[in-house]
């Protein structure tokens, strides 16, 4: 049933063009190049196409473009069902879906697709801005739909986007009722795509230093904090990630089975408590500062006091935290872990080792090894860069006899080499040094620059202890940050936060990102469990919370319904109708009922025949309401006259 | 078009098998009919589509829509994004509104039969209904229907009427009625379908269907019975012209036919003392009653249009001669509602 008034127009076309740009649009970074020149082509055709009122392409060409498309996109990401390529699937179908439609009904079909689209760009990104800008696109979006249900007057953009503005807005009441109560679920129903939260993290759990000439400083969050009382100082902050023990001359790793008995320590003053917010990462790594005094729920505790999640960490998480900065290791270690802490591959860095061997033969013990080396980095020419050249063969050699620059993987890297060299177990802890305090929010900002590596000497009499060689070199870089550790001449166009009111808005905007994250997007299971109770309802199951979710939703859906069709009443009828309504109900009590087909004059004459006593009054309306509807020149005062008489007609 | 066939009263698609069985589902169905969809018959006057009259269900697109956000919402549970649930929900609470939207757009619309033009059997009469908005809103795309297949489309801005023509077939002479009408709207997003029946009382006069052929009028005669007493006493004779079916036998040319010659008719003109009766008795019975109507209304329709004056006599009626339009409308009237006994027909037996 194709009528003309289902055929699609240009205005149509250009709505949904544009609908499909904008929800499209983020996905271009993520694209590969010849996607995004495909999809713009299809578009542009198909807008080619509308604007000359040309046939549509064959059906086995667009096929033929699809299969290209599948086939491409196998090939740029080896695999068709993923999370970018079914997304990049989706576009490329959507395009070719334009060119083949024809009607407003498969037109409808795009617009949900388009809802669908939507989605897609929240899995790479729940942002204020992108909220912001996806609200957008679904208001044009509803404009679209708006558009196409119009049948003879053809609407202005400003009435349709008006109408869905509108809509949108008064939808939003419901929508905060089902957000609040619809009963959230921990972790995926089934599994993932495994592309589903890739790349997001500044750590790994392996370090090759000198592999990197330059130190990426990137200024993404890896976690926030927020402490219970005043924030320890900047040089207590060692936020404890992945530890490496092995080293093959180049690489440092973490082992593969981490060693899962959980070990004891000799707390030293009160634990520090705090809350940590993680950002997805998608690797199991949970962050604490040195040392952790439990594990988190859902998490658990290494023997090397690195706290790890049981599932990977792909959303955003919220655990509170207690660490004892102040502590001593007492356990004895057992004696394979010693040997795995000593071992260095045969025959690498062998100036390093001889330096060692040196060292450790002019210091009276292993303490005092530990305050030589570090000395000599503090004494020597050692300086502290983010862009250090880079070392091929033995790089430990490399770096503390020719190079000598480097950040805090070489010198963390080089310190564990002399250590181990010397006969002292050591391993190198990554993780993040210090953290940015947001005094907007009160938070620490903790960020994929703040990555840090030190090491950790296992003493006869002290058990592990941190030593940190970057402080050595560069006390600035513990004290202060990354950004105060680099010289003037490096750039770090953000992290410095040269500019006193920049700064100010930055940290004001990281405020407002910080409580978005925790209260909209962390809404989970146990944010809802805990305003449950807040309001009376313990022990919310599913059962309950959909109870009370419909009931809600019914009641917001009821009052916005009586907003709704209040406005249908007819316009209010004109006081003088509504006051001779009143003299005739009035009578009818009193057994006079006027006849629908009756005249107000014949109806007087009704009346004072069946009550002579008010023949005054009846006669008085009859004859004001007379003159005020059927005469040539009714004047304002006999109106105010017939309400005071009506009111005053108390039959 | 969604399509309400599990919810429309009419029982015309069941087979005759079907039909046979359903006897008590028929009487369901028009139980259902009266108390559900109030369908009772013809109404006069204007119709306001108060909240009792009028339906909503969710349109076929409605459903896609449903489908779609079930699988957004599972999207977002299985991926946990927050964001993912905002969208959802403001999606379903807007479908929700939608059908709020669409419900007003059609409630407490005034519905008022219009004037409607004469037209010939086998044409399609059109309706007028004037769609009258006596509220604040503006109303729009609102479509008008007979036979849930061609709609026309109407928008009614606030305190304003608008006017929409229906369309309906008109098989047969006499008075046709438009019959249940539904009026629809999808508006504003296409996701719910409203809709209300009315049965507007509003009739349309079908004149019988012109005969195709262009016969010659029938020959005016003089004033009947007296008019050969007087006067010359000759009509005028002008001619000979070859016979046509339906020729009155009385001026047919037997002597020529006796010499073996085709038949013929003769003519006769330029009498100022006769005239132009159209009468039933001149057609040949052959034609049946149907085909001597639309003879007639030939006759009617040429002669008007040669600016005659004439009459009509049909069985019991009578039209004395007269020139003019109201004179053609009377003599059509007359033959659309010849022993029709003034019931109107249409689509009422649904």
């Amino acid at each position: 049933m194709a009528t003309t008034v289902d055929r699609l127009h240009p205005r149509h076309i250009g709505w949904l063009l544009l609908a499909l740009v904008m929800v499209t649009a983020p996905h271009v970074e993520r694209v590969p190049w010849w996607l995004t020149l495909l999809a713009i082509t299809l578009l542009a055709w198909r807008l080619y196409i509308s604007l000359y009122g040309l046939q549509l392409p064959r059906k086995w060409l667009l096929f033929l473009i699809a299969a290209g498309a599948m086939g491409g996109i196998y090939i740029s990401y080896g695999r068709i069902l993923g999370r970018d390529s079914g997304v990049t699937l989706l576009v490329i179908m959507l395009a070719l879906k334009l060119l083949e439609m024809a009607t407003l009904r498969d037109a409808m079909i795009l617009i949900f697709i388009c809802y669908f689209l939507v989605i897609t760009n929240f899995l790479y990104s729940q942002s204020i801005p992108t909220a912001l800008y996806m609200l957008c696109a679904v208001w044009i979006i509803t404009a679209t739909m708006v558009g196409f249900q119009f049948r003879t007057l053809q609407p202005g953009y400003k009435r349709q986007l008006r109408s869905a503005g509108m809509m949108l807005l008064q939808s939003t009441p419901l929508m905060l009722a089902l957000f609040v109560l619809f009963p959230r679920v921990q972790g995926p129903i089934w599994g993932m795509p495994q592309d589903a939260f890739a790349g997001m993290t500044g750590l790994s759990d392996e370090m090759s230093p000198g592999s990197v000439s330059k130190l990426i400083l990137s200024d993404a969050i890896a976690f926030r904090v927020s402490f219970e009382s005043q924030p320890p100082p900047g040089n207590r902050l060692y936020w404890r990630g992945p530890v490496l023990w092995d080293y093959d001359g180049y690489t440092w790793t973490a082992p593969r089975v981490p060693y899962l008995v959980q070990r004891n320590y000799q707390a030293l003053g009160n634990p520090v408590e705090y809350t940590v917010t993680v950002e997805p990462h998608s690797r199991r790594w949970l962050f604490a500062l040195d040392l952790p005094a439990r594990a988190p729920p859902r998490g658990h505790m290494t023997n090397d006091f690195q706290l790890l999640s049981q599932t990977p960490v792909i959303n955003r998480i919220r655990y509170d935290m207690a660490s004892h900065l102040s502590y001593r290791d007492n356990a004895e270690p057992a004696g394979y872990q010693l040997k795995r802490a000593l071992a260095l591959p045969p025959g690498s860095n062998p100036r390093s080792a001889e330096l060692a061997r040196k060292m450790r033969k002019a210091a009276p013990d292993e303490r005092a090894y530990v305050t030589a080396v570090l000395g000599m980095f503090r004494s020597q020419n050692f300086y502290y860069t983010t862009t250090p050249p880079p070392l091929r063969e033995d790089p430990v050699d490399e770096f503390l006899f020719s190079t000598r620059a480097g950040f805090c993987e070489h010198y963390a890297s080089a310190f564990a080499v002399l250590m181990r060299a010397a006969g002292i177990p050591a391993r190198i802890v990554t993780g993040y040094q210090g953290g940015e305090l947001n005094t907007v929010g009160n938070y620490l900002i903790v960020r994929q620059a703040d990555a840090h590596a030190w090491t950790e000497v296992w003493l006869k009499d002290d058990g592990w202890i941190r030593v940190d060689p970057t402080a050595a070199v560069s006390p600035a870089r513990v004290e202060a940050g990354v950004a105060a550790a680099v010289p003037r001449t490096e750039t770090l166009p953000l992290l410095r936060g040269e500019y006193a009111w920049l700064r100010q808005a930055r940290m004001t905007w990281d405020s407002v990102a910080n409580s978005w994250n925790q209260v909209v997007l962390g809404y989970t299971q146990d944010r809802q469990r805990q305003l449950m109770r807040r309001v009376g309802i313990d022990d919310a199951t599913w059962q309950s919370l959909v109870t009370v979710m419909f009931v809600t939703a019914g009641a917001v859906t009821l009052v916005l319904a009586a907003l709704m069709l209040h406005k249908l009443r007819a316009a209010r009828p004109d006081p003088v109708t509504a006051a001779y309504a009143r003299f005739c109900e009035r009578l009818a009590r009193r057994g006079v009922a006027r006849h629908p087909s009756e005249g107000p004059d014949a109806f007087r004459k009704r009346a004072i025949t069946a009550h002579p006593e008010l023949a005054q009054p009846i006669g008085s309306i009859s004859e004001l309401y007379i003159r005020l509807r059927y005469g040539a020149a009714a004047h304002p005062a006999d109106t105010v006259q017939l309400l005071r008489e009506v009111e005053a007609f108390r039959a | 078009m969604f399509r309400f066939a599990d919810f429309s009263p009419s029982a015309s698609r069941l087979s005759p098998l079907a039909s046979r069985l359903s006897a008590p589902y028929r009487a369901l169905r028009s139980h259902i009919d009266r108390w559900l969809f109030q369908l009772r018959g013809v109404e006069t006057g204007s119709i306001v589509l108060v909240q009792r009259r009028i339906f909503i269900l969710p349109s076929r697109h409605g459903m896609f829509y449903v489908g779609a956000l079930l699988l957004m919402l599972t999207g977002s549970v299985n991926y946990n994004l927050s964001l993912g649930f905002v969208l959802t929900f403001l999606l379903a609470a807007l479908g929700v509104n939608s059908i709020l939207h669409t419900f007003r757009n059609l409630a407490r619309l005034k519905i008022s039969p219009g004037r409607v033009q004469p037209v010939y059997a086998g044409d399609h009469a059109h309706f007028m209904l004037v769609l009258d908005n006596p509220g604040a809103l503006d109303r729009f795309a609102i479509g008008v229907t007979r036979d849930g297949k061609d709609a026309v489309y109407a928008d009614v801005p606030a305190r304003q009427s608008s006017c929409v023509s229906v369309a309906v077939p008109a098989p047969h002479r006499g008075i046709l009625m438009p019959g249940r009408l539904t009026l629809f709207t999808r508006y504003p997003l296409g996701l719910c379908y409203a809709w209300a029946y009315v049965n507007p009382d509003v009739r349309c006069l079908v004149y019988p269907r012109p005969e195709a052929a262009r016969l010659p009028l029938p020959l005016p005669e003089a004033h009947a019975g007296q008019g050969i007493a007087y006067g010359s006493g000759q009509e005028d004779f002008s001619g000979l012209r070859p016979y046509h079916p339906g020729d009155s036998p009385r001026h047919i040319a037997w002597k020529a036919a006796a010499r073996g010659q085709a038949l013929l008719t003769k003519q006769f003109s330029g009498r100022a003392d006769t005239e132009l009766w159209l009468d039933w008795q001149a057609t040949p019975d052959a034609l049946g009653i149907e085909g001597r109507l639309s003879r007639l209304a030939r006759w009617v329709i040429d002669a008007h249009a040669a600016g005659l004056s004439f009459g009509l006599r049909l069985p019991g009626i009578t039209l004395p001669p007269a020139p003019g339009n109201a004179q053609h409308d009377r003599c059509l009237e007359a033959l659309a509602l010849f022993q029709s006994g003034g019931q109107p027909h249409g689509d009422n037996s649904r």
